[in-house]
């Protein structure tokens, strides 16, 4: 057994060193380049090779002659940050102590970002953020930035993700610490309860109440599971946090493995954010190097380790016990409940699962106390909560703001609006097991919280905010998340492996203008069947979109069960032609249009006013001569 | 035995042969020979000491795991809301002619490309987004993705 040499006097030592050497070095000019999926796919790393071979190439001219001319070229810094969630804009380049912030940074800007702003002071107007003709160089001033309020984010995209002594320096593991010899178990428990954080991954579920119950068991073996399988589309809340600020998740656990009294704790991880798995093994391996994960930690009778498992592409996983199922290496499948996880999860073992942001949330509260916690928020819903704001919308990204502030704030002020003088149309909250609020004033007006979301038939889910504007369908929206619900429908329960194919039938065709009227009731029945005989979350919230679509879209289906004609799926669809030398004349068409669209007098060519005409093919069916071509998909 | 199967029982081996790595282990194997082959699945199996149809049954359930050779170059477009919204659809398709893909076919005659859809990636704030050998590449539009594709298959024709 490997027993870590840290005591509790050591890492004061090494805290205070940490934080000398942080201090100085934010004295010192330091350049940060956003390291998210986001801002790599837009060409940080390039950036980054850049500016470092420039500081290296030039570092040594510093040092043969020019050493005593400009002592802060040779101090110069440059770190490699999480996200900072303005994706959009990325890549993002920060300038500290200025507090200066670049966006969409170029690889050839480079050797001007420093030679003016690094060393000379001056700030690059081209490189600003600019809106409606004001520039914001700072961070903070930024609209985007300036309605959020960060806890779990907060040193995401400030700090080095891959700097434990950064991390360290700025408080971290100070509450681990005050949980291993300050606080007894059950009071770890009765803060996390006191504070009501509730379970960030959808559900809601009070984490305090969770842990208290695992601690109860009598079981030797326990275990700590964190779900970072974040797999709601438009949803990246997690992959920011685990990408941008590791440690916190690690302390999380941590703080939860004293609590509960679990040794062991694994992170599973989707595998589609192949860099959130590469950061938290770094961290994992820094943590273990310093002491802080391992037997006897600081001299303690507390022992803890954690694993990272990679998922392997299915949705269902993030469901609790077929997370556990896959991580125990099988077909990752729910299980009936009750037992639940806490009794009987990983390896038939009680179990504590939660969600990378909750996680991330805890050493905060231990270290800031319940009553700090509670302020934030609403009472039902208290803290905050990180939503990922996409689609159409001026900002999209990552954002963080207090429990209850309203869609409108998050969509409008945050957001700032839809882009291209385009109209509101609808936000969909929670992925495929969330629901769409529309643009009503009950709506906008209604704040963002675990409780109220509810009321309409929507979820907070994991936290994605997907902005729809006015050209998208919400009959094809819904039909999009049925089909993948239908895909990731995991088989076991026939509820929803037959109840998703025959829902995603039926919108299919409502879409391709093939349903009726009847259609709608049925995915009305179907629904309700579904969402109450599933076996689990995925089944149960499966027909969420579809629900709330009817209920406040539902003429955006008549028009397409209806009309046979939606004016924004078939807005490039030619309407149909007469061929004015094979048509007769003879009327036929223009008794059966039912828009009376078509003009024409007996025995002279017809022709079809396109305005009025509303795709429906009756008169293509009805021509005996076939003069009527019909109208082909645009 | 030849080389890969030599290499796969290395890999169940460094994994501790132990069950609950099983996913791990086909992880390893598919990163390495990009796809898992029925004697990789057999063999496996035997070193875990549980049956191929317990080894069959996982890889089929997990979407990352595939069971027949793929192209050289793995073309994933995000099938996201994010994307979806921003049109990733038309992307979809405008690879899918561009490769002249038939039927369920998802590699291209020439064994160069292979195209899938992905789950979110993550990156939404880009979106549209697809990935080239997991290189993102963002704001994508059905021209700009073909002209990505055509730039690769110059590139292999000269090599």
């Amino acid at each position: 057994m490997r027993k870590t040499k840290l005591t509790r006097d050591s890492f004061h030592v090494f805290r205070a060193n940490a934080r000398n050497a942080y201090k100085q070095s934010e004295q010192r000019p330091s350049v940060l380049i956003c390291a998210g999926t986001g801002c790599i796919a837009g060409g940080a790393m390039k950036i980054f090779e850049n500016i470092k071979s420039e500081c290296e190439s030039r570092g040594l001219d510093v040092y043969v002659g020019l050493k005593h001319d400009t002592p802060e070229e040779k101090s110069l810094h440059i770190k490699m940050s999480g996200c900072h969630g303005f994706c959009e804009m990325g890549p993002l380049v920060h300038i500290e102590p200025m507090g200066i912030m670049y966006i969409h940074v170029k690889p050839e800007d480079c050797h001007e970002i420093l030679e003016k702003t690094v060393l000379g002071g001056e700030i690059i107007d081209r490189l600003v953020y600019h809106l409606d003709g004001v520039a914001y160089p700072k961070q903070e001033d930024i609209p985007f930035y300036k309605g959020q309020h960060r806890v779990v984010l907060e040193n995401c995209g400030r700090m080095d993700a891959e700097d434990i002594e950064e991390y360290v320096a700025k408080g971290g593991y100070a509450a681990f610490e005050k949980a291993l010899f300050e606080m007894s178990d059950e009071e770890i428990c009765k803060t996390i309860i006191d504070s009501g954080l509730r379970g960030r991954g959808g559900g809601g579920f009070p984490a305090g109440r969770k842990w208290d119950g695992a601690r109860k068991q009598k079981t030797e073996q326990k275990y700590i599971v964190c779900n970072g399988d974040e797999g709601d589309p438009g949803a990246f809340m997690d992959r920011s946090i685990m990408e941008g600020n590791p440690h916190s998740v690690l302390e999380g656990m941590m703080i939860a493995g004293r609590a509960v009294g679990s040794d062991t704790g694994y992170i599973y991880v989707r595998a589609e954010y192949p860099l959130a798995v590469s950061r938290l093994k770094t961290a994992i391996e820094k943590a273990e190097k310093c002491g802080l994960l391992g037997d006897n930690i600081m001299g303690t009778d507390f022992s803890f380790h954690i694993h990272v498992n990679k998922g392997a592409g299915a949705f269902v996983c993030g469901e609790g016990s077929a997370l556990t199922a896959s991580i125990e290496g099988n077909r990752g499948m729910p299980r009936v409940k009750p037992p639940r996880t806490i009794e009987h999860g990983l390896w038939a073992a009680p179990t504590v699962l939660n969600n990378v942001e909750t996680f991330a949330n805890v050493s905060n509260i231990i270290l800031n106390g319940a009553e700090w916690y509670h302020n934030l928020g609403t009472k039902s819903s208290p803290g905050t909560k990180a939503f990922a704001l996409t689609g159409n919308v001026v900002n999209t990204g990552l954002i963080e703001v207090p429990m209850g502030t309203t869609i409108r704030e998050v969509v409008f002020d945050i957001g700032g609006g839809i882009p291209n003088g385009k109209k509101f149309k609808a936000v969909q909250i929670g992925g495929p097991s969330g629901g769409c609020c529309c643009a009503s004033e009950e709506h906008l007006n209604l704040p963002l919280d675990f409780d109220s979301l509810k009321s309409i038939g929507a979820m907070i889910g994991s936290g994605g905010l997907v902005v729809m504007d006015e050209d998208t369908c919400m009959v094809e929206t819904a039909r999009f998340f049925m089909e993948f619900t239908q895909k990731e429908s995991c088989g076991k329960c026939v509820p929803c492996r037959e109840g998703t194919k025959r829902m995603l039938e039926i919108l299919n065709r409502i879409v391709n203008n093939e349903g009726c009227l009847e259609d709608l009731d049925l995915l009305e029945e179907l629904s309700e069947t579904i969402t109450s005989t599933a076996l689990c979350g995925l089944g149960q919230s499966a027909c969420k979109p579809v629900q709330s679509t009817l209920k406040y879209f539902r003429e955006e289906y008549l028009r397409h069960v209806v009309d046979h004609h939606c004016p924004i799926c078939n807005k490039e669809k030619p309407h149909p032609v007469i061929d004015a030398e094979k048509c007769k004349g003879c009327g036929k068409c223009r008794k059966n249009c039912p828009m009376e669209a078509i003009e024409g007098t007996v025995k002279n060519p017809h022709t079809i006013d396109p305005k009025k005409c509303i795709n429906c093919g009756a008169c293509v069916g009805n021509c005996p001569f076939g003069a009527i071509t019909a109208a082909e998909e645009g | 035995m030849d080389e890969r199967l030599k290499r796969v029982a290395e890999i169940a081996e460094e994994h501790h042969c132990a069950g609950a790595n099983l996913i791990a282990i086909m992880q390893e194997i598919q990163s390495e020979f990009k796809y898992l082959s029925e004697q990789d699945l057999t063999l496996v199996a035997e070193k875990l000491g549980i049956s191929t149809a317990k080894v069959y049954s996982v890889a089929t359930f997990y979407e990352n795991f595939s069971l027949e050779p793929k192209g050289k170059h793995i073309i994933k477009v995000c099938a996201g809301t994010a994307c979806h919204v921003r049109k990733s659809g038309p992307i979809y398709d405008a690879i899918h002619d561009y490769l002249e893909l038939k039927g369920k076919s998802k590699t291209s005659a020439d064994g160069l490309f292979t195209l899938e859809t992905v789950a979110c990636l993550g990156a939404c704030g880009l979106a549209p987004v697809m990935t080239i050998d997991g290189e993102v590449h963002a704001k994508m539009t059905p021209e700009s993705a073909v002209e990505l594709l055509k730039e690769i298959r110059a590139k292999e024709s000269a090599e």
